[in-house]
């Protein structure tokens, strides 16, 4: 059966994020051969309608407004529902972003239809679209399907590959008129904490410091790493409460949910809070001074020592390869 | 003010989990307070105590959430409501506890409804911006502060660690991230009272539901654990050779650099 699937495309700083990318090749599994629509919300935004179409949509609407400039579920809601009322689609995918989190149960409420969030993987099987997704703070898997109505989910970032951008790919890009009214809740401001750079969620290797990293300085080492590695730099619960680390850096359940190629644990003793938000990453490597601790339970690769000389060491040695290469 | 919390009883995921019959195994499992709600009962009586007025802690579960609910009127919330779906068909998704618990809530004038941000078990954070759709008011999602003037309300929420102050008004629903606060222990002299204090058991019949109107519209096929690492490997030897040997092996052997 073909379906008609929409993807609400999300941005960052003017550029597309990276899930959108992911979302449209979700949405082509969830198609089976049907058209995929990418939806653009936001204000001067059909710029990057294009990038979509290269990325595997068919077709882009966008809905732009001034007061679209910054996401408000309000405001977001009323054009997307403007969306859906006028392509009446039988899939939705949005990203198991921040914005997606906060938006799909509204949108999901509003249709009365359900809503699969935070899949890791889609596939058809068995005549069914079927959605792997972590539960139990990412302990076990469930595989989920919708039995009635409207095939709707979000997706993890950084772990459905996107389809490879095709630069001759070409489609309509139109916009639709929507008038948005009042929002209930308004943006006062907004405090960017969030460091410039890789964004932790879609980086390909994250280096991440713990209480053991003992102070902000302590941090220094492991942005050497990263930078070595054109990766980005993260932190545990611990390192935020103690002020090392900003919380923009947080990973973990209340955090942020990261899947690396490559994830390396310095200082951090691995607990479960932590876990739920990096142990789908591919290699997980752990630095820790005790042989004990929990990281080294989830981990491929540990380094029992003090994470002051094995850093260090490491960037050295990464330094190496990375000239020979 | 009227204040309703949105309590679930979680298994304690710090717990080891093991599947039988194809479902997770609760025997003997401990089970707790998610603990995103535990901001939310917190939150919510320091709202009270400081504008007056009344909390009210709901939870859809089997008769093994009042257990949870007596916790929270020890922590110092004045009623809880357990709506029993013990009766009702197995299959029960978001939709369906959404649907129950705004039914139960549209003619209770809420002011304020706190829930968590996300169930550590279920883990779709979708309750929440649901029953506010549902009840048509608004929401806010993972926030770390809730100011009161009035019906006047100032939130500070957390968007993936940037933080943005929205204000916005009552009657509003909110979802709890950490940081909010620090959920106190009930104390000795609370856990007396929460004996006293009422706790109403209602079925989807008081709420005129039907079973049709609250089916799931989504099924889990399939529960398993992740596959089984091997066992890392941790290194030994010279610290010098342990790092040369973890470079070569993630250049050559994972591949990930
Ligand atoms: C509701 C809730 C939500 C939470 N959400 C999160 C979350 O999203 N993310 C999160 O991370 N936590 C979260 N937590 C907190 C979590 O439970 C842990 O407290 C936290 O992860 C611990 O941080 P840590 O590992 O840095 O500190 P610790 O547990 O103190 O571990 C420090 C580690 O550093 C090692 N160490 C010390 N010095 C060195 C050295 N020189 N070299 C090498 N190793 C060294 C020690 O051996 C130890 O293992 C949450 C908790 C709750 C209750
Ligand atoms: C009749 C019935 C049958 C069910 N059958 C199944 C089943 O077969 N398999 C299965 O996996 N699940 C079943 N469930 C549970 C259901 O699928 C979800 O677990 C539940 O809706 C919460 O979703 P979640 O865990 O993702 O919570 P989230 O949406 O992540 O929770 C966010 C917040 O919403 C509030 N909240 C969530 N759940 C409740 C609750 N029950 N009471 C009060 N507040 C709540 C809390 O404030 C919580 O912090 C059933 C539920 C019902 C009512």
């Amino acid at each position: 059966m073909t379906r008609k699937v929409l993807v609400l495309a999300e941005t960052r700083d003017g550029s597309l994020r990276n899930v959108s990318f992911e979302a449209i090749a979700a949405a082509k599994t969830v198609a089976e051969g049907g058209e995929v629509v990418g939806v653009l919300i936001g204000e001067n935004v059909s710029a990057l309608g294009a990038e979509l179409v290269q990325f595997g949509a068919d077709r882009v609407v966008v809905v732009e407004d001034e007061k679209l400039k910054q996401y408000t579920s309000d405001g977001y809601a009323q054009g997307l529902l403007a969306v859906l009322e006028k392509e009446s689609p039988e899939g939705l995918v949005f990203g198991h972003t921040s914005l997606g989190k906060d938006l799909s149960p509204r949108i999901a409420a509003k249709l009365s239809s359900g809503l699969i969030s935070d899949a890791t993987a889609v596939e058809v099987a068995g005549g069914n679209v079927v959605f792997t997704r972590p539960i139990y703070s990412g302990k076990a898997f469930e595989k989920k399907i919708v039995t009635d109505g409207l095939i709707f989910a979000t997706v993890r970032p950084n772990n459905i590959a996107p389809l490879a951008k095709d630069e001759s790919r070409t489609g309509e890009v139109a916009a639709l008129s929507v008038e948005i009214k009042d929002l209930r809740a308004i943006i006062k401001e907004v405090v960017r904490k969030a460091s410039e750079g890789v964004d932790l969620s879609e980086a390909k290797v994250v280096i991440s410091g713990g209480r053991g990293v003992k102070s902000a300085e302590g941090f220094e080492p492991l942005k050497e790493l990263a930078n070595v590695l054109g990766g980005a730099v993260g932190a545990s619960r611990g390192a935020c409460d103690a002020d090392y680390c900003d919380y923009s850096l947080q990973i973990g359940q209340t955090g942020k949910v990261v899947t690396p190629d490559l994830y390396i644990a310095c200082g951090i003793s691995g607990a479960i809070q932590h876990l739920a938000g990096m142990s789908n990453s591919k290699v997980i490597v752990a630095i820790n001074k005790d042989p004990e601790a929990n990281i080294f339970k989830v981990a491929d690769y540990g380094i029992v020592g003090d994470l002051f000389e094995v850093v260090p060491l490491l960037t050295e040695e990464f330094k190496k390869i990375k000239v020979h290469s | 003010m009227n204040i309703f919390v949105l309590l679930k009883r979680t298994f304690d995921t710090e717990e080891k989990i093991t599947i039988s019959g194809g479902k997770i195994n609760e025997d003997g499992a401990e089970f707790i307070i998610n603990p995103y709600d535990e901001y939310a009962v917190e939150e919510a009586i320091q709202v009270r105590d400081a504008n007056g007025g009344e909390v009210t802690v709901i939870s859809v579960g089997t008769e093994e959430a009042e257990k949870q609910l007596r916790t929270a009127l020890a922590m110092g919330a004045d009623k809880a409501v357990l709506i029993n779906t013990e009766e009702t068909s197995e299959n029960g998704d978001q939709f369906t506890t959404s649907k129950i618990i705004a039914e139960y809530l549209k003619d209770k004038e809420a002011d304020l409804i706190i829930g968590g941000n996300v169930a550590i078990d279920g883990g779709s954070g979708q309750v929440g911006p649901r029953v506010a759709e549902l009840l048509n008011i608004p929401y806010v999602t993972t926030i770390t502060k809730l100011e009161i003037d009035g019906t006047n309300v100032t939130v500070t929420r957390d968007v993936e660690g940037d933080s943005e102050i929205i204000e916005t008004s009552l009657p509003l629903l909110v979802t709890a991230q950490q940081g909010l606060n620090e959920p106190r222990y009930p104390s000795l002299p609370g856990i007396m009272k929460a004996k006293k204090k009422p706790l109403e058991e209602l079925e989807l019949d008081d709420l005129d539901l039907e079973e049709d109107d609250v089916e799931a519209k989504t099924k889990t096929i399939e529960i398993y654990l992740p596959a089984k690492k091997e066992a890392g490997k941790v290194l030994s030897g010279e610290l010098n050779d342990q790092v040369k040997e973890l470079v070569h092996l993630l250049h050559t052997e994972a591949k990930v650099v």
